[in-house]
């Protein structure tokens, strides 16, 4: 049986390795170090997720790699979604770290399941076969369900964790289902196989491929929170402590689009016309409901929920129109929203103070006159969002409505655009809030120089980009190409 | 019909009509009960297929560990089973819908002959020297390993995550101090207050 055993490439794996080490030592170090000494797990994880990067970013352009029994794939795809995980994740940790410090939430609890998240995202976007796929969103959803019940005095996050455990639990199961309906079929577990064994596959049995695409679809949904499958998110994103918040609406949408890649592209790129009709329904809920219940909020992590929501239907119109171009555009689209997400939660965060939470809408009343910098940074980020050039969002959304236009969906671009004007309120609502409401409290507000310094980083950034785009843009082509 | 089939048959509808009590049934120390029959019927499965390692292991780890302790669990907690019942009830029409919709769709949808049965091969018995053990031991840790090695990961994880979320710190949970307890004044303790007279 052992017979033609073919040793593992370990070098493609040498990324998960480091975390994983990094993951652990960073648990150890928690233990044992006394008590006024608890940074030692954040510097830990902070360098480990920076010597991941520093690998993965020379394996950069690499051929692709298949090992471990055709169960692990390293190709630039993989490569490109790490980079942006780690990136995501390294300013989610910074951000929380003060926000931590002055709850009481174990901080180095936070900082260990979240670099096991991290690393189950890592597997999900190098998986090659069903079972590393589903072991890797595993890995990457038990820590975020202990992570949004870590503050153990709030009975809200305890019922958003409650929430998104159940919710997380069917869909798994969902995703099981198909896919062991897919395995049923094609008598494979890799990825390529199930491909291949699709295109042999007999007339009748296209039914039973369907009804397991259902499935799938409905799991990955599920996992991103496109409407219909998106009742959770508002409750999970408004319930949990902000920086829990912060770190699951950015690494966690990079790595399930690197699993909808993975299932629907790579596995079942023959079932095209089937699961565009359904990503078509998606991403037409998601639109119009994420804009418009969005506009009902008072709460701002309640509001960039329900945004995230008509992001995702946005990202979608680029899966459903099948070229490659296409797929780049959905890719640029999510790496970009990872980042925008990582600003506004990471401002939620930095803004909120002991015993304060600055989640209302009302919170930035004003906040113009008590730190015209950190306004102006927010307004960046509403911008991008809200799709205004000359930011990056508008870039992003430019992209994915070209590639639907480019094969003939003209209406779904037509409604995508005009949901993006209904939801552009909202966005504009809270630069309004900043610069022309009267602040309850005029006193100037100050955020650390650190911290100012990187979240001026990440709000530049999306300004940047969106003038100089090439760069990341001929990234996503290739790593797709 | 041989004594295999029949075994198989027997124990088939143990599994459906033992899965069928644990959710209708009132009581749950009955419900979980029932679960550790339908394990066990399903065990038996198992050994028929020559999955012997399988079929041990679920009888160990399942009904001897993990049912084991469901069914303290469920003596710990005060669980009104009248409520669960009218619940159950008020959703049934809707359940039943749900379920007669998939299920009539799976029956359009899976028909035997889908499945690709070139596959998979019927269970071979491989005779008295063939370690079912060794062999599982054998693939876990060559083709495997990389998913293997994953799920002990994740099941560090889990450990982690049910630490974190259950352990308290000294600060959290109320414990006796007996030096401050000795230490006390009476003053902080009583406070005399001479009542007004009018």
């Amino acid at each position: 049986m052992v017979m033609n055993f073919i040793f593992p490439d370990f070098s493609a794996i040498i990324p998960e390795m480091i975390i994983l080490a990094f993951a652990c030592a960073a648990l150890l170090a928690d233990l044992f170090s006394p008590r006024q000494q608890k940074h030692l797990a954040y510097l830990l994880t902070q360098v480990g997720l920076a010597v991941a990067a520093i690998v993965t970013f020379v394996q950069w352009g690499k051929p692709t790699v298949v090992t471990f029994n055709y169960q692990f794939i390293s190709d630039d795809i993989s490569r490109l979604l790490k980079l942006f995980i780690y990136l995501t994740v390294f300013g989610a940790f910074y951000y929380s770290r003060q926000y931590l410090a002055q709850r009481n939430i174990p901080r180095g609890e936070y900082y260990v399941l979240g670099l096991f998240s991290t690393l189950g995202m890592m597997l999900l976007v190098s998986s090659h076969s069903f079972i590393t796929l589903f072991l890797g969103l595993e890995l990457l959803s038990l820590p975020l369900y202990a992570m949004v019940a870590l503050q153990r005095d709030s009975a809200i996050a305890s019922e958003a964790a409650m929430k998104y455990f159940v919710m997380g639990a069917i869909a798994s199961g969902m995703l099981l289902y198909g896919m062991s309906l897919l395995y049923g079929a094609s008598g494979s577990l890799d990825l390529a196989l199930v491909a291949k064994s699709i295109i042999q596959s007999s007339n009748s049995q296209s039914w039973m491929y369907a009804f397991a695409l259902v499935f799938i679809v409905a799991g990955i949904a599920f996992k991103f929170a496109a409407a219909p499958f998106h009742m959770w998110a508002p409750d999970v994103y408004s319930g949990s402590p902000s920086c829990v918040t912060l770190f699951l609406s950015s690494a966690p949408k990079v790595a399930a689009f690197g699993m909808a890649l993975r299932l629907l592209v790579f596995a079942l790129p023959d079932l095209f016309s089937q699961w565009q009709q359904l990503l078509m329904v998606l991403a037409l809920f998601s639109i119009v409901l994420g804009n418009i219940f969005a506009i009902a909020q008072t709460n701002l992590k309640r509001m960039l929920a329900y945004s995230s929501i008509a992001h995702i239907g946005y990202m979608l119109l680029g899966l459903i129109a099948g070229t490659q171009f296409g797929y780049s555009a959905s890719l640029f689209y999510i790496l970009i929203y990872a980042l925008m997400a990582l600003a506004a939660f990471g401002m939620i965060v930095l803004l909120s103070k002991a015993g304060f939470e600055a989640e209302n809408i009302e919170d930035f009343k004003g906040l113009n006159v008590r730190n015209p910098w950190l306004a102006f940074l927010v307004m960046l980020v509403m911008f991008s969002m809200a799709g205004i050039p000359p930011t990056i969002g508008f870039i992003s959304k430019f992209l994915v409505l070209k590639a639907v236009i480019d094969v003939g969906i003209v209406w779904l671009a037509v409604i995508a655009v005009v949901f993006a004007m209904i939801g552009a309120f909202y966005y504009l609502r809270i630069v309004k809030t900043m610069y022309f409401d009267a602040p309850a409290d005029a006193s100037t507000l100050m955020i650390g120089r650190d911290m100012q310094l990187v979240i001026s980083l990440n709000g530049i950034a999306l300004l940047v980009l969106g003038l100089f785009p090439a760069g990341l843009l001929q990234a996503c082509l290739t790593a797709l190409g | 019909m041989g004594i295999i089939d029949f075994i198989f048959y027997v124990s088939a509808a143990l599994v459906l009509g033992s899965a069928t009590v644990v959710v209708t049934s009132r009581n749950p120390v009955r419900s979980a009960l029932a679960l550790v029959l339908t394990f066990l019927a399903s065990a038996s499965i198992w050994m028929l297929a020559y999955a012997e390692f399988l079929a041990l292991i679920l009888i160990l780890v399942y009904v001897g560990a993990v049912m084991t302790l469901f069914l303290f669990v469920i003596m710990m907690l005060d669980i009104d089973v009248v409520t669960t019942r009218q619940r159950f009830v008020r959703y049934a029409p809707l359940v039943i819908a749900m379920g007669v919709i998939l299920t009539g769709l799976l029956l359009l949808a899976l028909k035997p002959d889908y499945f690709v049965f070139a596959h998979l091969q019927s269970a071979v018995d491989y005779g008295l020297s063939y370690s079912n053990t060794a062999e599982l031991g054998k693939i876990l840790y060559t083709e495997y390993v990389l998913a293997f090695e994953v799920a002990a990961v994740l099941l560090l994880v889990a450990i982690i995550a049910a630490v974190s979320l259950a352990h308290r710190k000294p600060r959290d949970c109320k414990t006796q101090q007996p030096v401050a307890q000795m230490m006390v004044d009476p003053k902080q303790r009583i406070r005399l207050v001479k009542p007004e007279r009018k």
